[in-house]
């Protein structure tokens, strides 16, 4: 089977943001980055289904070269090879759905494996967005997932509950957390990564249709009003829930 | 080119959810200060609350139906919602950013070749170009944007436009669409529903009672799901007692679990790791409970209460069920 994962490098969220002097991008200076969480995911149910029916394991992520990192730690995860698209990082999903889009239809996979969201931006779209650049189906937001008859059938998580949901394959499948459990890199597949190819490209990235009109930190405008555990105070909390908040 | 405003109306067993309400307002405005129509796209089977849209400005609503539209399809709705657009020259397609909405959204804008803005908690007109507020990085930082594609998608956070009843009705006439068979792209759909059992999910609450490590172990979240069935909320965990297994993922708040913005939000032993913060601190009213009186929680926190969680806890349940009564 030929199986694709997305990758994208995203600061680690334990990192303070802060903004940069342009007003417009993040500063990153003494941030660290790291896979994207949800990313861990799609490698692993990757590295699963070579496991079960055989094949490759391909990840493709846009980026700079900062995220040839992250892609040495998926190789070193199992996967067999990488492929790192270059270009501008401050664009809109639909302009990083194309550049995956341009490598990815090449490889013409089985089925593509991207986290539910990456942490950074959090618009949830690249890998809907790249499906229908591809035209496949797509199910996004999965924690459950089996193969059976050319099939997918797949557990997505929604509002109150969880949609069984049945698709042809290819198909794009994004991860949520609970999907697995990641595997942690072996001294001999950290080893194996080092001769492991990771092809580059370069994409065009003019196309890109959102532009930032200024990024800000949230104003805490908080009350802070805080008390001791006496008895009267637990009274005073809910009359101020009450009367002040009026959120009860 | 003139605009034209589609929203997008997200029905579940046929009852247009709550959480649509918002963009239909949302597009109602717009369109009254744009001067321009705005239209209500409905894709389902037999749709039983329509009369509900009367009090949130829409008066033409299109219901594109067929019995196998009743659960969702990505992609046969995606593939309807793109040929209304495209045909009849919408350009600006406002969505919930619900599990749906966020689905179906990318790839209708994808479709289209549109710009996408997603989950934003504002969206207003300056000097006739629409300006768009989203939270990113899980709330961390605020991006102000503009989309400078001639069609345009957004998906709106749920409670970010206010559904306060202010007595305008108007009268919403549909038309319905019989779609063919064969004009259903089913590659992936919907086949079954599991239901969680009888709880509130913390994305659609609007009351949270969360727990961290300082709730010491699993046996004592009942005093939260009885602190929240109390005051009609849901429970939520911190990523520390999920990743220890005493709560399922379902509940987690936080940059790699749900963010939310309930009207109140109750953290109990939660110490506030930054990627907690990340999730909850949009929450309108924020309630600390915490033995450490410099936990970074009380920093985010309207009202706070330092002391043992699980003494507090009952106290709390007394005091309130008082004033419930």
């Amino acid at each position: 089977m030929q199986i694709v994962v997305t990758l994208s490098h995203v600061p680690d969220t334990a990192t303070k943001i802060k903004i940069s002097s342009d007003r417009k991008s993040i500063d990153p200076a003494g941030v660290s980055f790291v896979i994207n969480p949800y990313d861990e995911f799609a490698i692993e149910e990757g590295l699963r289904t070579k496991e079960k029916f055989g094949g490759n394991v391909i990840i493709v992520s846009y980026g700079n070269d900062g995220a040839k990192e992250s892609i040495k730690k998926a190789l070193a995860m199992g996967a067999d090879k990488g492929i790192l698209i270059k270009g501008d990082l401050n664009v809109d999903s639909l302009t990083v759905a194309k550049a995956l889009a341009t490598k990815i239809s090449e490889l013409k996979p089985d089925v593509v494996f991207c986290g539910k969201q990456s942490v950074d931006y959090d618009s949830s779209a690249v890998a809907q967005m790249l499906a229908e650049l591809l035209n496949l189906p797509s199910i996004s937001t999965v924690v459950s997932l089996e193969f059976s008859d050319g099939k997918l059938k797949a557990k997505r998580e929604v509002e109150g509950g969880l949609e069984i949901v049945e698709s042809t394959l290819p198909a794009i499948i994004t991860a949520q957390k609970g999907l697995n459990e990641p595997r942690y890199a072996s001294i001999k597949g950290i080893m194996a990564a080092k001769s492991k190819p990771i092809e580059e490209a370069t994409f065009d990235a003019s196309q890109n249709k959102l532009s930032v009109n200024e990024l800000r930190l949230p104003d805490s405008k908080r009350k802070s009003r805080i008390f001791d555990s006496e008895d009267a105070s637990i009274s005073e909390l809910v009359r101020l829930l009450r009367e002040e908040a009026k959120v009860i | 080119m003139s605009n034209k405003i589609l929203v997008f109306l997200e029905q579940r067993n046929g009852l247009i959810k709550k959480q649509s309400f918002e963009p239909a307002r949302k597009g109602f405005s717009l369109s009254k200060e744009i001067n321009c129509e705005v239209t209500g796209l409905l894709i389902g089977d037999e749709i039983t609350n329509i009369n509900s849209l009367e009090e949130h400005g829409l008066t033409n609503v299109v219901h594109l139906k067929n019995s196998k539209l009743k659960n969702y399809s990505s992609t046969a709705y995606s593939k309807l919602v793109y040929d209304f657009a495209k045909e009849r020259g919408y350009n600006i397609l406002l969505f919930s950013h619900t599990a749906l909405g966020k689905d179906l959204a990318p790839i209708v804008a994808a479709k289209l070749d549109a710009g996408y803005g997603a989950d934003c908690t504002s969206l207003t007109i300056n000097n006739g170009n629409l300006i768009a507020e989203r939270p990113i990085f899980a709330g961390k930082a605020l991006m102000n944007f503009s989309l400078n594609s001639e069609v345009k998608v957004f998906t709106l956070r749920p409670n970010s436009v206010s559904l306060t009843d202010d007595g305008y009705r108007v009268q919403t006439n549909v038309i319905i669409n019989e779609i063919n068979d064969e004009q259903l792209d089913l590659r992936s759909m919907v086949i079954d529903f599991e239901k969680a059992e009888g709880k509130l999910d913390v994305a659609e609450a609007d009351i949270i009672v969360s727990g961290g490590r300082g709730m010491k172990g699993p046996e004592n979240f009942y005093l939260l799901e009885e602190l929240a069935q109390l005051i009609g909320g849901a429970v939520g965990a911190s990523r520390a007692v999920v990743d220890a297994g005493w709560r399922p993922h379902s509940e987690q708040v936080g940059q790699t679990g749900k963010t939310v913005s309930p009207k109140l939000y109750i953290a109990c032993g939660i110490s506030g790791a930054i990627q907690h913060l990340a999730g909850m601190s949009s929450s309108k009213c924020i309630v600390a409970i915490n033995k450490d009186k410099d936990a970074p929680i009380f920093q985010v926190a309207d009202y706070g209460i330092v002391g043992n969680v699980l003494e507090i806890l009952p106290k709390l349940k007394n005091e309130l069920k008082k004033y419930l009564e």
